[in-house]
């Protein structure tokens, strides 16, 4: 019998497992997806919000400023890359600088450090390639870029170096009440648990109504982006909001955490949770808006698309709490700014499994909080690469010549202790495949790389788990 | 650190052009660093024939080609690295290469030649929307798995784009017993060679739908099909001719991008129409002692040119060891009416033996046209044809009487109307 029983591995529920992880706990993550982080996780903007754009009182409000708060530190200890570069909302007139003025005065009641009101000249200064008319801004110098699927993966593997069990490619049919603990079924067993936390994301509320503890529904929202090359992310230091309006935080333009331009999201209702389609429409009024930030980036330098879906709940914020069936704790509706906030959501839900009494908490005297960092050649100093190489030679063969990822990075992603084997998963870990060739040089090469290290056949790598295969057989 | 006179990066057939050629004209150390395990570069996956008619008078496939100049090289002593990627070219030449033997290593150079080719446009730089699936690839991907590692990426094939990768592996799937459903072209003419339309499309009743694009990829896991328009004079699609076509695999072959990070970064002018760089006759760049050619220059539609282009650039970086190469340029090329690009897009009169050779590509298809250039209103080249197609290079030749007789700097090439 477990301890927990965490349903959904994204962002949310790996952090929740990792803060569990400090107590002697028999802990199981469950995932229906081929790899942690692959959904909401992998697709949004990667901000550590400031904290201030969010009603105070809300619950929203409580978490992303502590959220933001406790990031240093976790990137000292996982190693998953962030910075705080700053973010400003801009303003042109008079109606955005009302806006901007409630903001920070949000932004005070929800106790965000260092917030200021700043003139067009300030934002020049920082922001040399922003539009020439911006009058007024909100500078937050706490908010930062993150790398949110890497976070959700370091947090993951730090969990299970601290004896978290990983279920991948489990898909949880159904769960049954029996008196003091929960049976759950999933595609590939049944376990049984004593508590149930629901961080399943976009079909938190399907899972929660397998127990009958629906008290929400999630209607799923998508938002598109553009990446660009870094070149594009050059012109830009910090993260650039315009005003926000009733659904979205406003279009954003950013450097990400691994120096590409970002633009998007707009806030759509998504047509279905897994639907994940772009569309031109969408792109083209994500251009223009963000030209009005930005005026000036280059189109041809545009690498991809994507879209992700927030997992929006219709209480139009976070639920976290116990829920009517004693056990069961939804974490649920965490949409933006969940990323920021999951750290805090994480230490307050291990308060909520501490109060149901159900299993104690004591703390693992042999807990390790770090994870180890790949060995990233792109960013390596001379000496450093090559004190490296001379331990391993694969780090001195390039496998993805667009974003200088070795085959070294490659076989530490293979052996790890996240068992993946597809290329996106690799993608996520290493950037290979992450550049503006999209992978079309080095897929042939990394499925050579699979195909060596796992012993899979060619014919049974995939993109991103399923059937996403890439090739049906040998040539005549 | 190791140093050598000529450092050419890339061992396709552009840098092996050039390393031969600067062995000719006498320089002694030379260094050929190569990504791949095998010189060749692109070549070694082109199995199809049709490579050397002009360059060695028959018809080889593409790693016959490779291996002909390959065996030249053999006999002299420019060396190579294979397996190896520079990764950046420092101060004062010195090229930063990395690979598993040696680690990061700095090789100091006299001159460099960059051939680092190109690579593939791909689905998110043309914005093809939709879900993203597996199952999408670029022809050269394509060609790749199936040529070299003997593997069938698709069974029901859609193309979109009509270049000469594209119709190539058209054919390759087709002998493969894949069925391609249909190549689609945005505008109302090919880009490929009409030798490639006949051989690879006609020859396999492969249906040629012009003025088409695909405006939606469909499937979540592998490819289930795509939406595709006709689309207007503008380009856009018409929504109404929206129809599906269901299919395992898109493929793209919509165009090359010479690959400049290394040029960019290391400060080399780049010509924003040919997405290489601005170079002179020989082949010399903005930076002194750096030549490119081949693809990486501008993108070629014969290896044959870009072999002769290497020859070039190769013979330029000798003359500049020796201390022959006169520096500054006296003319400046002009990419007039109807022409989208011109290299050289800068000629240094003193260094041009008796004539110098211009090639362009027309903007779109001219018929009953002429190519005429001037320098002032002297007109000192010309070139008819029944017809100029974007996807054939063209090239006029100017006498180096020519240059040093007009006193004009610029150098103007149109397209006019036969009179």
């Amino acid at each position: 019998m477990y301890d927990i029983t965490i349903i959904g591995a994204g962002i949310i529920g790996c952090a929740i497992a990792r803060e569990l992880a400090k107590y002697n706990l028999k802990i199981c993550l469950i995932e229906k997806n081929e790899d942690v982080g692959a959904e909401a996780t992998k697709a949004n903007s990667g901000i550590v919000h400031g904290g201030y754009a969010e009603k105070p009182g809300s619950i929203k409000a409580k978490f992303s400023s502590k959220g933001n708060s406790m990031y240093q530190q976790l990137n000292a200890e996982l190693n998953f890359g962030f910075v705080q570069t700053g973010s400003f909302v801009i303003g042109f007139d008079e109606k955005d600088a009302t806006k901007i003025n409630e903001l920070f005065a949000y932004g005070q009641k929800n106790g965000v450090p260092n917030l200021q009101i700043v003139d067009g000249n300030f934002v020049r200064d920082k922001e040399p390639n922003l539009n020439k008319d911006i009058n007024i801004a909100l500078y937050c110098p706490t908010a930062g870029i993150t790398s949110p699927y890497e976070f959700a993966i370091a947090l993951a593997e730090n969990a299970i170096q601290n004896g978290v069990e990983l279920k991948l490619n489990s898909k949880v049919t159904a769960i049954q009440k029996s008196h003091d603990h929960f049976i759950v079924t999933t595609n590939q067993e049944s376990l049984t648990t004593k508590i149930v936390i629901n961080t399943a994301g976009l079909y938190a509320d399907e899972i929660a109504k397998m127990v009958g503890a629906v008290e929400f529904t999630i209607k799923p929202r998508q938002g598109q982006y553009l990446v660009f090359d870094k070149d594009q992310g050059d012109l830009i230091n910090s993260v650039i909001f315009q005003v926000p309006t009733a659904i979205s935080k406003g279009i954003l333009v950013t450097k990400t955490y691994h120096g590409n331009l970002l633009i998007g999201p707009d806030a759509t209702p998504a047509p279905a949770k897994d639907y994940l389609d772009t569309a031109s429409q969408n792109i083209s009024e994500i251009i223009e808006a963000a030209k009005k930030s930005f005026p000036d980036f280059d189109l041809q330098k545009v690498i991809t698309a994507f879209a992700g879906n927030r997992a929006a709940a219709t209480t139009e914020d976070f639920i976290i709490e116990e829920s009517k069936i004693k056990g069961f704790i939804n974490v649920a509706g965490i949409e933006s700014p969940g990323l920021t906030a999951a750290p805090a959501i994480a230490t307050y839900v291990s308060e909520i499994v501490a109060a149901t009494k159900q299993v104690k908490l004591s703390p693992k005297i042999n807990f390790n909080p770090y994870r180890k960092a790949y060995h990233a050649i792109a960013n390596m100093q001379e000496q450093e690469l090559n004190n490296l190489i001379k331990q391993d030679v694969k780090y001195g063969c390039v496998v993805c010549r667009c974003e200088t990822v070795s085959e070294g990075e490659i076989c530490d992603a293979l052996h790890r202790n996240i068992p993946i084997n597809s290329l996106d998963a690799i993608k996520r870990r290493t950037r290979a495949g992450m550049g503006r060739c999209q992978s079309g040089f080095c897929t042939p090469k990394i499925m050579e790389i699979i195909h060596n290290e796992l012993q899979i056949p060619k014919e049974k790598i995939t993109k991103k788990g399923g059937k996403s295969l890439f090739v049906f057989g040998r040539t005549k | 650190m190791k140093s050598y006179d000529i450092i050419v990066i890339g061992g396709g057939p552009a840098g092996m052009a050039a390393a031969l050629a600067a062995h000719k004209n006498q320089v002694k150390n030379i260094l050929i660093i190569e990504r791949d395990q095998e010189l060749g570069g692109i070549l070694n996956q082109c199995i199809h024939n049709g490579f050397g008619v002009h360059h060695f008078k028959k018809e080889l496939t593409g790693p016959e080609y490779s291996d002909l100049v390959a065996l030249e090289l053999q006999k002299t002593n420019i060396e190579v690295m294979t397996d190896s990627m520079v990764l950046k070219l420092g101060d004062d030449k010195t090229v930063h290469v990395i690979n598993g033997k040696l680690g990061l290593i700095k090789i100091k150079a006299k001159a460099i030649i960059l051939a680092m080719g190109c690579r593939e446009r791909t689905r998110g730089a043309i914005r093809i929307h939709g879900a993203r699936p597996a199952g999408v690839y670029t022809a050269g991907t394509v060609q790749r798995l199936i040529n070299i590692d003997g593997y069938m990426p698709g069974k029901k094939v859609v193309i979109l784009g009509s270049g000469d990768i594209g119709l190539i592996m058209a054919r390759r799937m087709t002998l493969e017993g894949a069925k391609v459903e249909a190549v689609l072209e945005i505008l109302p003419y090919s880009n490929g060679l009409t030798r490639n339309i006949v051989q690879c499309l006609n020859d396999f009743s492969i249906p040629l739908m012009l003025s088409h694009t695909i405006t939606k990829i469909h499937g979540k896991e592998r490819v289930e099909g795509v939406s595709i328009t006709k689309v207007d004079a503008n380009l856009c699609p018409i929504k109404i001719t929206e129809q599906f076509i269901p299919c395992d695999t898109v493929l793209l072959s919509v165009g090359l991008i010479p690959e400049n990070e290394i040029s960019r970064a290391y400060g080399i002018i780049i010509d924003r129409k040919t997405s290489g760089p601005v170079v002179g006759e020989l082949r010399q760049t903005s930076k002194e002692g750096i030549f490119s050619c081949g693809n990486v220059l501008h993108v070629h539609d014969l290896v044959d040119f870009v072999s002769e282009e290497g020859d070039l650039a190769g013979f330029g970086a000798a003359q500049y060891i020796h201390n022959n190469l006169s520096p500054d340029f006296t003319h400046t090329t002009i990419p007039g009416e109807g022409i989208s690009i011109v290299v050289p897009q800068k000629i240094n009169a003193q260094n041009v033996t008796d004539k110098v050779k211009l090639f362009m590509r027309a903007k779109k298809v001219y018929t009953n046209c002429i190519i005429n250039a001037y320098i002032g209103d002297k007109l000192v080249a010309h070139k008819k044809e029944n017809k100029f197609l974007p996807a054939e290079m063209v090239y006029l030749t100017i006498k180096k009487e020519d240059l040093f007789n007009n006193a004009n700097a610029e150098i103007v090439i149109k397209i006019e109307p036969v009179k």
